[in-house]
């Protein structure tokens, strides 16, 4: 296997290298980072033939337009975009061969957010403390701690055997840019009036412009503290609802600080973190409490939808 | 992630707790468990929630925390020193601290450098350190308006907490200082220089 490439012609608006995110080290206060939809992050790479675990390009809302150096077999989940391969277009939620010089192109996004471009074999950048993932603020990991620029050549294995095609649907994407997400109450739901989770479900928020890959400010009516206390600061964990001062609002996503002091209303269940990850600013959220046993069955059922993928019959 | 709580204060021993309850649970290696970080007086368990068994873990961060409930003392332990700048171009808050405080910058410096500190946790960035306590006379409030950029190596205080950002970041910190001093680097074995539960002293270096 010798080294190939992707030569970016043209980055879009933010596109990162991401894998399933740098553990163990959040007790040094290394962020996590990683997808911001796992879910498709790992589709991608199943439909590509790799573990889920190799490294794939998280591509935002604009796509990026690059020269593919090597022989490979790719794959795109996630947001559904219009993706050209030398101006032939490409059918969605299927792998496809790409032969040296190819031309990838992504052009208008029709629903979703967040699409994710697996290779064969991973992107090769150089993993940091065990993990490929960018987390842009500290400018750790990926390409060198930053999104894609033109002319960047991110490295990738050229692996010309070829790979059967594989075919998937991807995960159900919010439409007219509104999702529903479930809701566990957090550590600190009592530092709130007692309806304040329920009021939370009744309303729509609106996520605002000042949002990005640490977290989601929402814009809705402010919640109401019925403790002022000063929470001693505590570790974060992905989907944590936290409210500031202000009252409004911050979804906590892939490249939260490890550790925070507002305080937490709730957590958004680990089955409908991906939903989360295909939103973006504009778009609305609308919360649904729900039990751990809930918690639990959706999981399981979003989990089956991958390993249903993964037994997939190759399509030849 | 599993939250688990300790007593609502912020204190070495209950602290210390935190961290010895975080690294025994990290030893007994339970499937799923993917990051441990232990904080103040929490630690924080994120774990896969399908690889845990929930009730299991539960029932062993019992019997460890059980195992901890005698510890009512810390072992004493050496003091790592920070050599810093106070003052001038590396802490333009200084004066502002001492105004404050009423005193010279100079009381200032010798208050920040004659106490010992207790790394309590880290967070905000890789490395950084929440360290304490800070003399209470010198004790500042965060700037209002954070500053945009922060020098790496910048010495603060807020609050009765005192630390250095390990990279240039935003920051709302009142800066008295700054070391040369790497306080986080991946390439190095052990790439921060502060663990919780380390001890910290600051050294004047370089000031008239």
């Amino acid at each position: 296997m010798t080294t190939g490439a992707l030569h970016i012609l043209k980055p879009g608006l933010l596109t990162t290298v991401q894998d399933l995110g740098r553990y163990g080290h959040q007790a040094s206060g290394v962020p996590v980072a990683g997808p911001m939809d796992t879910f498709s992050h790992r589709l991608a790479n199943q439909l590509a033939g790799n573990t889920i675990d190799a490294a794939t390009l998280e591509i935002t809302l604009i796509g990026p337009d690059l020269i593919v150096e090597a022989e490979t077999t790719m794959a795109i989940a996630g947001a559904q975009f219009e993706v050209t391969c030398d101006d032939r277009p490409l059918s969605p939620g299927a792998s496809f061969q790409v032969t040296r010089g190819q031309r990838l192109k992504f052009g208008r996004i029709v629903q979703g957010a967040r699409a994710y471009l697996a290779v064969a074999g991973g992107i090769q950048t150089e993993p940091m403390l065990g993990s490929r993932a960018t987390h842009l603020v500290s400018r750790m990991g990926g390409f060198n701690g930053r999104t894609l620029q033109a002319g960047d050549r991110v490295p990738i294995a050229d692996d010309s055997r070829p790979r059967p095609q594989r075919k998937s649907v991807g995960l159900t994407l919010p439409t007219k840019g509104r999702a529903l997400l479930r809701v566990m109450p957090g550590p600190q739901a009592d530092w709130f009036h007692p309806d304040a989770l329920r009021a939370i479900a009744s309303v729509s928020f609106r996520i605002s412009p000042q949002s990005n890959r640490m977290g989601y400010r929402l814009q809705g009516p402010p919640l109401v503290r019925a403790r002022e206390d000063e929470l001693i600061s505590e570790p974060l964990g992905i989907g944590a609802i936290q409210i500031p001062a202000a009252g409004e609002p911050i979804l906590l996503m892939a490249d939260r600080q490890t550790a925070g002091g507002y305080p937490k209303i709730g957590y958004v269940i680990s089955a409908d973190l991906p939903i989360a990850g295909q939103l973006a600013p504009g778009d609305f959220i609308e919360f649904h409490v729900c039990t751990h046993q809930e918690a639990v069955t959706a999981l399981i059922s979003r989990e089956r939808q991958l390993l249903r993928y993964a037994d997939l019959k190759d399509v030849s | 992630m599993l939250l688990v709580e300790l007593e609502p204060a912020i204190d070495p021993v209950v602290n210390e707790r935190a961290i010895q309850l975080a690294s025994r649970i990290r030893d007994r290696r339970a499937r799923g468990i993917r990051d441990i970080a232990p904080g103040y007086r929490t630690l924080g368990i994120h774990y896969d929630p399908l690889q845990t068994d929930l009730a299991a873990l539960e029932r062993m961060i019992e019997t460890e925390f059980a195992a901890l409930a005698s510890l009512e003392a810390i072992a004493p332990r050496e003091a790592i020193e920070i050599p810093v700048r106070y003052g001038g171009e590396f802490g333009p808050d200084l004066e502002a601290v001492a105004q404050r405080a009423g005193c010279s910058m100079a009381d200032v410096i010798s208050r920040h450098c004659e106490r010992t500190y207790r790394v309590y946790m880290l967070g905000f960035v890789p490395g950084f350190a929440y360290m304490g306590r800070v003399d209470p006379s010198i004790a500042s409030p965060r700037h209002r308006v954070p500053r945009e950029r922060v020098p790496a190596g910048s010495v603060g205080i807020a609050g009765l907490q005192t630390g250095v950002y390990p990279v240039e970041s935003p920051g709302g910190w009142q800066l008295i200082g700054r070391t040369a001093t790497v306080m986080f680097d991946p390439g190095r074995d052990s790439p921060s220089l502060l663990a919780a539960g380390d001890l910290v002293r600051f050294v004047p270096v370089g000031n008239p």
